[in-house]
């Protein structure tokens, strides 16, 4: 069945408390911990950062923590701008990117963090993306053609290119994925928000002329059949994309391609 | 299980797992006929509830006339085929979406197409002994 409870080692535990001493614009972060290596179940670590020396998103506070406070706590991060998706967990509720999310968006009271929902946690806010990426790699990402090479570029008119938009922005940060019951519940099988979002990417584009054999690929009751319509891909989407859209276009094309 | 013990058991690419046994190919039979068996739901579900309300404080001997009418007989048999077909579709998701022992989910899918035909059976033989008997 599927799991409602959290196994007995994954229980949080109360963790450590770090004051702010005398700073003028304090603000609390209670940020999830755990380690592999020291046998201890996961805790939330409570830290006060001075905001008044702090830059404005959820990232720079991390990284004041990580730098000045607290160096174990451990957190992926790259670009800080929204397009590298490394720094995708759960902030406040909300899958979301820490880079792009504002302190003073989060609602009032402390900031809570933890990393992106029911995923294997590598450390602190770091998940085992492993089988995510091994199912956007399953769906052959990148064009497939079996007309000869051209001696130039591939053409696209400008209202083929159109229909890549809202697509090709998807920058697999894994916040849809992680905020699906779906997923959750089917994820060893489901391919789940952005996967399904990528996998349509190559569906419409007017190059590829692989269509059949993506569609072939995806029709399983696992593999797309599981999306039913929660929407909370589309709610959490850092990037403002519409995973949920992109599913109902490749169920709407399954139903095209065959008798009524 | 942590990371650790997974690697340990699991030797094989990642690639490997998440291509499992390959596509179905199947599922769009079951989302249309779910949507279809949904929309002609809506029509006889009104007809249903409409015939239902006028046969309230109706003695048993006009409900009996009521439902011996040949459309009446026709669009219950209907109403009822329809109402288990949609059903058990329903029912065979929510069973996929939470029954992950493999055993449990076989069993639970077959018993409830074998109780669905069953039920709808035991409707149409009830509707037909009215509708027949002289």
């Amino acid at each position: 069945m599927a799991e409602f409870t959290l196994p007995k080692n994954s229980k949080i535990q109360p963790g450590k408390h770090y004051p702010a001493k005398g700073a003028k614009n304090p603000r609390t972060f209670r940020i999830y911990r755990w380690s592999p290596d020291d046998g201890q179940n996961p805790r939330i670590d409570t830290y006060e950062v001075d905001l008044a020396a702090c830059g404005p998103m959820v990232l720079d506070a991390l990284l004041k923590i990580k730098n000045e406070i607290d160096s174990t706590l451990t957190l992926r991060r790259s670009c800080r701008e929204g397009i590298c998706g490394s720094c995708a967990m759960n902030i406040d509720g909300t899958n979301t990117l820490a880079c792009t999310r504002a302190i003073s968006e989060c609602a009032s009271g402390d900031v809570k963090i933890y990393p992106l929902p029911h995923m294997q946690v590598v450390k602190d806010l770091v998940p085992d993306l492993t089988h995510f990426y091994a199912q956007f790699a399953s769906i052959k990402p990148w064009l497939r053609t079996q007309s000869p090479a051209p001696d130039r570029e591939r053409l696209q008119s400008p209202e083929e290119r159109k229909k890549l938009d809202g697509l090709y922005e998807c920058i697999l940060c894994a916040c849809c994925s992680t905020s699906c019951p779906s997923y959750w519940w089917n994820g060893d099988k489901y391919l789940g928000p952005a996967i399904l979002l990528q996998a349509y990417r190559w569906i419409v584009d007017s190059r590829d002329e692989a269509t059949g054999a993506r569609l072939d690929d995806l029709e399983d009751p696992f593999k797309l059949y599981r999306c039913h319509t929660i929407m909370n891909c589309t709610r959490t989407c850092p990037k403002g994309l519409n995973p949920a859209k992109a599913i109902a276009e490749i169920k709407k094309l399954m139903v095209e391609r065959r008798s009524a | 299980m942590s990371t650790k013990d997974t690697v340990m058991k699991d030797r094989r690419n990642p690639l490997k797992t998440a291509l499992g046994l390959g596509s179905s190919q199947s599922g769009v039979g079951h989302w249309w006929t779910q949507r279809v068996t949904a929309a002609a739901l809506v029509l006889l579900g009104v007809w249903f509830v409409a015939t239902v309300l006028c046969l309230l404080h109706a003695d048993y001997a006009t409900a009996h006339a009521a439902v011996a009418k040949p459309w009446n007989a026709l669009l219950l048999i209907a109403f009822v085929l329809t109402m288990f077909w949609h059903a058990v579709l329903g029912l065979q998701v929510v069973i996929e979406d939470y029954v992950h022992t493999r055993w449990k989910e076989v069993v639970l899918l077959v018993a409830i197409k074998f109780l669905a035909v069953l039920g709808a059976l035991a409707c149409v033989l009830a509707v037909l002994r009215i509708a027949l008997t002289p």
